[in-house]
């Protein structure tokens, strides 16, 4: 029998204001295996950790028990504590006594009493038969694989490379520069956006550690962080080359779409030439692009006199489009409107819009000069219809302010159509085993504290795949997912804990059951031997397996069904 | 009706005015602040929008640019510092200068009566200034209760006295283009 | 102690605003503040000036701060708050727009220095005295008077012509004052809210409507008077407070009407200094005096 010591906290009166304390120290002494039992204010403290590491030296103890709060808060404080005073941290457990006892039953100080007394009861029970337990160490690939060779698959690829580590990254068309290279003069000062790009694309496309495909796509994924294999496929000369990688981490930076205007029939659908989208007027802005940066209207090519830009449309419509905001449009509309009025000097340039989002440094000056400086005329009221008629294009709109229907006779209009998820997004994101959203953007883990993780280890997220945002905090999520993947690969080898499945392979029979009761993809069988094998960088302990194998040959270490039912019997007996 | 937005308005206005008018985002304090407010058809945010969307016949017709008191509220409390009543002032000058019948007659015709008495007499006389302007407006009766008060507490001095330097002041008359009428 | 200034009493002074001329005259001169009064001065230009020529409206004042040079000390003392912000503006722009000071300068024959100062009355009173230099005078402190201090638009507004001597949201000279005499200053919300100015006589609604909600809000804070520094917000809350305004007759009070006595600070000032100015106060058209001798402050 193991020599059990029990450290019951008062977490201040957070445990001791409901839970008689004093009492639940008495009646734990009275079983044999408890060899030393105590109660102090704050366990977790530097002098609670002192009392525990002290008593297993002195009362030469083979475990500990520690009745406080959740595992989640201090698990790993008190194994530390454990093991710094040479007890295997897996021998020491936690019984909470606090969450599920004495903050839900504050009234019930008997009741709550009894149930602390019960509860460590039964972990005293788990514990007797806890194994000694060592960490995991996996091997670790030290190669990132980024999908998309956009401003942040560029901006996470150069980051990694930069710090020694090879990277493959992989574009789907002929360029590197993604929808950055789409763009004329950037706000805020209307620099060259190309300019900017070439430099990038310069140094990735000479940086040793960086291994670029072009006309690319990946086909496959296989494996789990750290240990991916990658499949990616090649278009040379009409010809489809196949690649296999091994990958230790991955960043997806697929970028975005525009929201097709086929789908906003009231905007014209699409029909009308001289209705155009957001990119479309970027091109011609562009001084390489179609009309060699001159702002033409598509259907005569003479320059426009008016030109009207919509906002919003198919953002900000539950209803019939798309329900969120798409973030760029209200900038970069000011942006195309002062190049415009710079252009065409006795051109008139009005914006119909419902709110202005300039949420950056410097935006809501920039909006301001739109207005001020140039004369750009903001009507607030989100325009209910466009159409073409002998050559003028017509836009309808109300001004909210005076409540006066306003009608523009256009040469020109440019909707600033939502900024959507890629059409293949899901597609991709079922192959890397990681979600997407209502909308087709990749999920983040936690949409406050983990912006570019997701819920797959080894898998982060940079950029407009994951939710519209411009260029500075598309470069700041890069550079952030890339020191995701730095953090990883700064491990010599990657640390799983050992409280996780493992297989007897004497008792396995090879039945396949363990395989898709598995939530996390953990269990295969083996290709050759015929019994079930634990990946054990994505199992997470959970006990699904456990609960489907037939003869017991898998079990969850220190959870095994023979302890629960231990457990059981011990709570029973307190009845 | 819908409105069509004429943009050559604006600039005019906002260089006779002195202020900048383009920089208006309606966030409606002005409007929120002015004592005049409950009383006018277009409100001092309105009346700046009329002016962004070029709306001159509008705004320069309306009783509304002949209520401002001139507190100063709106200037003082504007984030982007306009001062709506210098704006409303610039709209009742072009009003006057292109001869629309304006909005509030009564009120325009006691500031002229009002500058009228001090081109004659180089300072207000109120007696001979509300004479002027009760003929001129053809309002005999009404409001004349205070001036009645103000008269039996011997307020109102029945004879004008008038400066030395006339000269001087029919000179500034001139300068700034101030024409007589009564 | 001698103060020198130059004075610009402003058109009202003498007539509607007698009240406020025999008060300033009289606290003047117990407080050896010497008022050397601008030779030939004209109209600032009131509110008609700015509303129809806006040229005009600084033009009117600024032969006024040419004819103060010739006075010699440095600050203008102006009563009137709408004399002192034209006069202020006109200064202003002698000071920014060398066009506009060339033309006055050759217009009106002066040379521009830009020493004399337009200041209102009530800045010289608050902030060039010392409180013990005002309180020294006080022989009839007034037995704790409720008074709201009611400082109205021009006084404070706008800051730029102000150059913010008082707080344009938050204004504190007068409720100070009001401590230094032996009343008691009573805090309210509206201090410096309009009064309708110049519409008094053609849309004496508006007037009617303001003045109403300023008397209501005095009531409802405990005042017992209301104590200003401008004659159009005296003539206003005066004269517009009983009446609801249009035709002379016949004259119908408003229903529940409650007496608000109004005040010039100077008034005040004058009666805490026993100085002979019960003569004017009755010429108030809500007499103040049943509230004064209610009170024990003796004429």
């Amino acid at each position: 029998m193991k020599r059990i010591g029990v450290f019951v906290c008062h977490c201040g009166t957070n445990i001791a204001g409901t839970v008689d304390v004093e009492r639940v120290i008495e009646e734990i002494r009275k079983y044999p295996e408890i060899v030393y039992a105590v109660d102090y204010k704050y366990m977790c403290s530097d002098p609670g950790q002192r009392l525990i590491r002290d008593h297993i030296r002195q009362d030469r103890l083979d475990a500990v028990i520690v009745a406080a709060c959740s595992p989640a808060m201090h698990e790993t404080t008190f194994r530390r504590t454990g093991e710094s005073a040479g007890l295997n941290p897996y021998q020491v457990e936690i019984a909470n006594i606090r969450e599920q006892d004495s903050w839900v039953h504050q009234a019930y100080r008997e009741a709550a009493t009894a149930k602390a007394i019960e509860t460590i009861r039964t972990i005293v029970a788990k514990v007797q038969y806890n194994e000694s337990l060592l960490p995991i160490y996996l091997p670790l690939v030290k190669r990132a694989l980024v999908i998309g060779g956009g401003i942040a698959g560029m901006q996470a690829a150069l980051d990694v490379a930069d710090a020694g580590y090879p990277v493959v990254l992989v574009e789907k068309s002929d360029h590197l520069g993604g929808r950055m290279a789409e763009l004329s003069g950037l706000y805020l000062n209307l620099e060259d956006g190309a300019a900017h790009l070439a430099a990038r694309i310069e140094a990735v496309q000479r940086h040793p550690n960086i291994q670029l495909l072009l006309n690319a796509q990946v086909t496959g994924v296989g494996g789990y962080v750290g240990n991916f294999t990658v499949q990616v496929s090649q278009q040379i000369d009409g010809e489809l080359v196949p690649y296999t990688f091994d990958i230790g981490a991955i960043v997806v930076a697929t970028g975005y779409d525009l929201y097709r205007q086929e789908r906003l029939g009231e905007y014209g659908g699409g029909r009308y030439p001289d209705v155009i989208d957001g990119l479309q007027m970027e091109a011609m802005l562009r001084p390489d692009g179609p009309t060699a940066g001159r702002i033409l209207r598509p259907s005569d090519g003479r320059v426009p006199k008016e030109v009207v830009w919509v906002q919003c449309a198919g953002s900000r419509d539950p209803e019939l489009h798309m329900p969120y905001c798409s973030k760029v449009c209200c900038m970069y509309v000011a942006k195309q409107a002062i190049l415009y009025r710079q252009q065409v000097p006795d051109g008139q340039a009005t914006v119909f819009y419902i709110d202005i989002r300039s949420q950056g440094k410097g935006y809501e000056e920039f909006v301001q000069r739109a207005m001020e400086e140039h004369s750009v005329l903001y009507i607030r009221g989100k325009a209910s219809k466009v159409f073409q008629e002998n050559g003028r294009v017509t836009v309808w709109g109300v001004d909210t302010l005076t409540g006066l229907p306003v009608e523009v006779q256009a040469d020109l209009v440019v909707l600033a159509t939502a900024t959507v998820a890629r059409p293949d997004a899901v597609e991709l994101a079922q192959r890397l085993r990681i979600s997407t959203d209502a909308n087709g953007f990749f999920n983040e883990a936690h949409p406050k504290l983990r912006p570019v993780e997701t819920n797959t280890a080894g898998i982060f997220l940079a950029g407009a795949a994951q939710f519209p945002k411009d260029i500075p905090e598309t470069v700041a999520q890069a550079s952030g997912a890339a020191s995701k993947v730095l953090s990883l690969f700064s491990q010599r080898q990657m640390v799983a804990e050992p409280t996780i499945a493992t297989v007897d392979v004497d008792l396995c029979s090879g039945c396949g059951l363990c395989v898709p009761a598995c939530p996390y993809n953990a269990r295969e069988m083996h290709p050759w031997r015929g019994y079930s094998v634990v990946h054990e960088a994505l199992c997470q302990g959970c006990g699904a397996c456990m609960m489907v194998c037939p003869n017991k040959a898998t079990r969850v270490r220190n959870l095994s069904t023979g302890q629960v039912l231990q457990m059981m019997e011990a709570y029973l007996e307190t009845l | 009706m819908a409105i069509q937005p004429d943009l050559s308005f604006a600039p005019k206005v906002a260089e006779l005015s002195h202020q900048p008018v383009q920089r208006c985002y309606y966030c409606l304090r002005c409007s929120a602040g002015c004592p005049a407010a409950p009383f006018m058809e277009y409100t001092p945010a309105q009346i700046l929008r009329l002016v962004q969307l070029g709306q001159k016949e509008t705004l320069l017709r309306s009783s509304a640019i002949w209520l401002c008191i001139g507190c100063e509220t709106c200037g003082t409390r504007c984030p982007n510092e306009i001062h709506a009543g210098a704006v409303i002032d610039a709209l009742r000058q072009m009003a006057v200068a292109e001869g629309v019948p304006v909005g509030e007659r009564t009120v325009f015709q006691l500031h002229r009566a009002f500058l009228d008495s001090i081109r004659t007499w180089g300072r207000l006389h109120e007696l001979t200034m509300l004479m002027q302007y009760k003929l001129t407006s053809r309002d005999l009766f009404s409001d004349l209760d205070m001036g009645l008060d103000m008269f039996r507490k011997g307020k109102i001095h029945p004879w004008p006295k008038r400066i030395k330097g006339m000269a001087q002041v029919k000179g500034l008359f001139e300068v700034t283009g101030e024409r007589q009428t009564g | 102690m001698e103060h020198r200034y130059a004075f610009y009493p402003g058109c009202t002074l003498h007539s509607t605003g007698v009240e406020f001329g025999v008060s300033t005259d009289l606290v003047c001169r117990a407080l050896g503040l010497e008022l050397v009064e601008i030779p030939d001065w004209n109209c600032c230009g009131a509110s008609s000036a700015h509303s129809l020529n806006d040229r005009l409206f600084l033009a009117l004042p600024a032969r006024n701060l040419a004819k103060a040079q010739e006075v010699g000390p440095d600050d203008l003392a102006i009563p009137c708050a709408a004399c002192y912000s034209r006069l202020a503006a006109a200064d202003l722009a002698l000071r920014q727009d060398g066009a506009f000071r060339a033309e006055m300068e050759a217009t009106l024959g002066f040379e521009y220095q830009g020493r004399v100062r337009p200041r209102n009355l009530l800045d010289i009173v608050a902030n060039d005295f010392s409180r013990e230099q005002l309180a020294a005078r006080v022989k009839k402190p007034l037995n704790g008077l409720k008074v709201v201090s009611y400082y109205g638009c021009l006084l404070i507004r706008p800051p730029r012509y102000t150059g913010r001597w008082d707080d344009p949201e938050h204004p504190q000279s007068m409720d100070h004052l009001l401590g230094v005499l032996g009343a008691e200053a009573v805090p309210w919300s509206y201090g410096v809210d309009c009064c309708g100015g110049s519409l008094t006589l053609n849309r004496s609604d508006v007037v009617v409507h303001l003045v109403d909600r300023l008397v209501r809000a005095a009531h409802e804070a405990g005042a017992e008077a209301l104590m200003t520094a401008c004659p159009m917000c005296m003539a206003n809350v005066d004269g517009r407070q009983k009446y609801r305004g249009g035709a002379p007759l016949p004259r119908k009070p408003r229903p529940d009407y409650e007496p608000l006595p109004i005040f010039y600070f100077t008034e005040l000032m004058a009666l805490a200094y026993d100085l002979p100015v019960g003569k004017v106060l009755g010429r108030h058209l809500v007499d103040p005096r049943p509230l004064l001798r209610q009170r024990g402050i003796v004429l």
